[in-house]
């Protein structure tokens, strides 16, 4: 495993045995050193892990890599042969790709002419059909099924994927960089994946897949590469032999595997009742087909959906940010169809899904991203104006109280790390001192350190007596936190536990629909 | 030798005013090059362009007048654009304006004789009204039917402008000449030079109370926009539209309320300009004054306090203009400002780096081993 030789490559010699090698790398970013002295080597035909926490220098370094960052210092050699480069375009030529997390396609073109665009062949005319064909080749020979004639926004996600997957492939990416590729992907999806990049690596290439979920690393890599803060914390350690712990350890350096000290609920009135909601979704096809649930104060509710089931429409109504169907009270006020402002006023609180495009607004500073659900109100109100002074006290004391690492409270959210920016967005919905708290995938995409951190926010709440409705696709975290689990499959609840009964597979049957249940089954 | 944009990952305070002094100054080099390349001294026409614009008090005041419609419409135009309205229909609106002005003379809304304390204030509440109601269709469609705001205030442009035609061919004509009668001396906003009885030194300055409007304006738009709940709404909006949605603002509301406040400002200037200026409507009433705000906005970064500045500076090449060549010199610098202002905007996102081979390590490898061409692709 931790020999040089690439299994099951092809029989072509392999003159060089290191893919890339990147030595003293130096990036500075205003206020933050975000690779410090950083080496990293891929070897050829390897799947190659690198893990850390958000804001721990592995974007950083991988776009350093793939030709979109210049490096203060530092070297790199790819396949043997230093490079210094530009643009990504330099980077795929020397054979390196990148696929990012936010795809770069666009939507009203076909599968064929999204790969097409941007290279120098064919020069003027293109012949799509010619090209769809060798696609489909190459689409086969790695098992990405895709249609090169169907349109991006016909494709899911994960075929969208795929597509840019291809689109690398096409180019001659012998190396590939993933950015966390299976943070938008469903479960089968990942295991599709994961037998994508097994046929690559044994055809020769080389991958580096960029994740902070333990599980999903050990399984796909050859060696792991931990970062901390801008640094290597272990280089090159073989996947076989590593444990979760220990990557945990050197991932925060600190031991923080789920110890959640969770009292027993008290849960008192109710605060959010459902009756029969139903809703359609952007579509306009039915997402929720009769929907019925309570929350009560001072006790979290979960709500175990595999992604498209109707979660995400069914935060929406309860928020009013969807127009729905039957009927939602919110403390004993029918609020359905009303609007999110009502909404607001009655106490509800919403950490959303989409953390970048609806929780903020990326190029307005810390201060206002903060004030957004009290800038009405006094003190940050005086009258119609803002009190400019109370607003950047406030957002300063927010700052330290939840540890949000910024330069000044002035800075852009965009800038912002998905741990801190979850973070502020927590910050300021708490602060509200909401009734009822709406929290959607709250954890996704973060780190170790910082899912402790919302989770303790989250047990706080519930303590205080706060009703909180949690959406997440992560199973442990809901049964690691709720005293109730709905579980929704195509717009119903499929089923019901409460903490002491929750059992994964149970649950996991009845979310894939795969389960006649004889369960308790409401609604 | 290579030349490459990179991001910018922050982006320093002072950039962005430096970058836009620095537009200007290249626009300027640049129309230096072309007036002579066309045999002209680009040093004498600028001087020239200086003494003509600011050289004694009378033609600072001259300039303060070509200025003063200017600020209105750019203020009008910085509004709708920090919420990413694109309302490129300020020269529709500051034409209602004058028409819903003129209406309250020339109708007449009110009997003849009717002193300016009451007669001025009614113009100016028409013209706002007249410009805030243009203003409100675009705002409206947008709002309710998501119909683009941009080809809407663009055509809605030529309509205001046939409809000031059909006025002042037709009905209030002026014996069939393209304008309208004088207006009576109450419905004239005072000069400076009326009070030259009792300061001499005011004797035939023509500067306006319209330029009071403009700047009072500027001072309630950063008072709005920086300061108030609706500016920090409008900021949101502009930034995020699901995000304001998501905090509970009603952004169609908004949206009609930004359109027809902004049709109102440039409402305003097309009152000022009939009432403070030419004293009648006709039909070349504007040198384009509502597209010249776009350029003054975009100029300003859309900051009221700014907005002046600039709607000065543009006021003393349009009159400078009348002195040079009319129209074509003033107008190829107003051109060239703004399209090097919008390339400097691509500076403020981007940093350039210019390399003298294609491409070499960065500075810290120069010890080690010779560059290799990396973007040349060796095959895959």
């Amino acid at each position: 495993m931790t020999a040089a030789a690439t299994p099951g490559s092809p029989p072509q010699p392999t003159p060089f045995p290191l893919a890339v090698e990147a030595r003293g790398i130096v990036k500075q970013f205003p206020g933050v050193l975000a690779n410090d002295r950083v080496d990293f080597e891929l070897r050829r035909g390897e799947v190659h892990a690198l893990l850390g926490e958000n804001g721990a220098g592995k974007s950083t370094l991988m776009n350093i890599l793939a030709g979109l960052y210049r490096p203060d210092a530092g070297e790199i050699e790819v396949e043997g042969v230093p490079v210094a480069f530009g643009s990504p375009r330099d980077a795929i030529g020397a054979g390196l790709g990148m696929v990012h997390q936010h795809f770069t396609l666009v939507p009203s073109q076909t599968v064929t002419e999204n790969i097409l665009l941007g290279l120098d062949r064919p020069r003027f005319l293109l012949h799509e059909r010619a090209s769809e064909a060798e696609i489909g080749r190459l689409a086969e020979r790695f098992g990405l099924r895709v249609d090169p004639r169907a349109r991006i926004w016909q494709l899911s996600v994960g075929e969208q994927q795929r597509v840019e997957i291809l689109k690398m492939l096409y180019r001659g990416a012998r190396i590939l960089i993933m950015d966390e590729p299976t943070a938008v992907l469903a479960p089968q999806e990942a295991d599709d994946l994961f037998a994508t990049l097994r046929s690559m690596t044994a055809e020769g290439r080389s991958i580096v897949f960029i994740s902070h979920k333990l599980g999903e690393v050990l399984a796909i890599a050859d060696r792991i590469t931990v970062m901390r803060r801008g640094r290597v914390t272990a280089a090159g350690l073989p996947a076989a032999g590593a444990t979760k712990a220990d990557l945990a350890r050197l991932m925060v350096g600190r031991s923080v595997l789920e110890l959640l000290d969770r009292t027993p609920s008290t849960p008192g009135e109710v605060v959010l009742a459902l009756h029969d909601v139903t809703a359609d979704n952007d579509r306009g096809l039915p997402a929720l087909r009769g929907v019925s649930l309570d929350v009560r104060a001072g006790e979290i509710v979960g709500i175990a959906a595999v992604a498209g089931n109707g979660q995400s429409e069914l935060a929406e109504v309860v928020t009013g940010l969807r127009p729905c169907g039957g009927d939602i009270l919110i403390g004993g006020r029918s609020v359905a169809n009303t609007s999110a402002s009502t909404v607001i006023r009655q106490g509800v609180a919403h950490v959303p899904e989409d953390r970048a495009g609806v929780g903020s607004a990326p190029n307005l500073s810390l201060t206002d991203n903060l004030i957004m659900k009290r800038y009405r109100d006094s003190p940050v109100a005086r009258g119609w104006l803002i009190d400019n002074t109370s607003a950047h006290a406030i957002a300063t004391e927010l700052r330290e109280t939840y540890q949000i690492s910024t330069p000044t409270v002035e800075t852009e959210v965009r800038l912002l790390s998905g741990g801190n920016l979850q973070r502020a967005i927590l910050a300021r919905e708490i602060e509200t001192k909401p009734g009822l708290l709406v929290a959607v995938q709250p954890t996704r995409g973060l780190d170790v350190g910082a899912i402790e951190t919302v989770h303790k926010l989250l047990l706080n709440m519930r303590a205080r007596g706060t009703a909180i409705l949690l959406i997440s696709e992560e199973l442990d975290e809901l049964i690691a936190l709720s005293d109730r689990i709905d579980v929704v499959y195509e717009g119903r609840i499929a089923g019901s536990f409460t903490a002491g009964e929750a059992e994964i597979g149970q649950i996991g049957l009845l979310m894939t629909g795969g389960a006649d249940s004889d369960h308790e089954t409401v609604a | 030798m290579t030349i490459r944009l990179e991001p910018r990952t922050s982006v320093p305070r002072w950039l962005s005013p430096a970058l836009t002094l620095g537009a200007v100054a290249v626009a300027l080099v640049i129309s230096g090059l072309i007036i002579a390349a066309v045999g002209g001294d680009p040093i004498a026409s600028y001087l020239h362009i200086l003494n003509a614009s600011f050289g004694s008090v009378g033609v600072l005041s001259d300039t303060l007048v070509k200025a003063t419609p200017l600020i209105l419409t750019g203020l009008a135009c910085a509004l709708a654009f920090r919420m990413r309205l694109w309302n490129i229909g300020a020269e529709g609106q500051f034409l209602l304006g004058a028409w819903g002005a003129s209406a309250v003379v020339l109708f007449p809304l009110v009997p003849a004789g009717t002193p300016g304390i009451v007669l001025i204030p009614l113009m100016m509440v028409a013209g706002m009204a007249a410009g805030g109601l243009w203003g409100m269709i675009p705002g409206l469609l947008r709002a309710r039917l998501a119909v683009n705001e941009i080809i809407v205030t663009l055509m809605l442009n030529y309509v205001a402008l046939f409809w000031i035609q059909f006025w002042v061919f037709g009905p209030w004509s002026e014996s069939g000449f393209q304008q309208t009668k004088t207006f009576p001396e109450e419905a004239w906003l005072p000069r400076l030079s009326d009070f030259a009885s009792s300061v001499p030194a005011f004797g035939g300055l023509t500067v306006h109370l319209g330029l009071i409007f403009g700047l009072v304006a500027a001072g309630l738009l950063w008072l709005f926009l920086e300061r108030s709940r609706w500016g920090y709404e409008i900021r949101l909006i502009g930034d995020s539209p699901r995000a304001a949605r998501y905090a509970g603002i009603d952004i169609a509301k908004r949206l009609i309320i930004v359109f027809v406040i902004s049709g109102a400002l440039a409402g305003l200037a097309g009152m000022s300009e009939v009432s403070g200026s030419v004293h009648r409507l006709q039909d070349r009433i504007s040198p384009g004054y509502g597209f010249t705000a776009v350029i003054v906005a975009y100029l300003a970064k859309f900051q009221p306090g700014r907005v002046v500045v600039a709607a000065i500076l543009f006021g003393a090449l349009i009159l400078a203009g009348r002195e040079i060549q009319p129209s074509g010199v003033p107008a190829m610098i107003q051109g060239i400002i703004l399209f090097t202002l919008i390339v400097s905007d691509v500076l403020v996102r981007y940093r350039i780096r210019i390399e003298r081979t294609a491409p070499t390590p960065p500075p810290m490898a120069a010890g080690g081993p010779p560059p290799v061409t990396a973007g040349g692709g060796d095959g895959g």
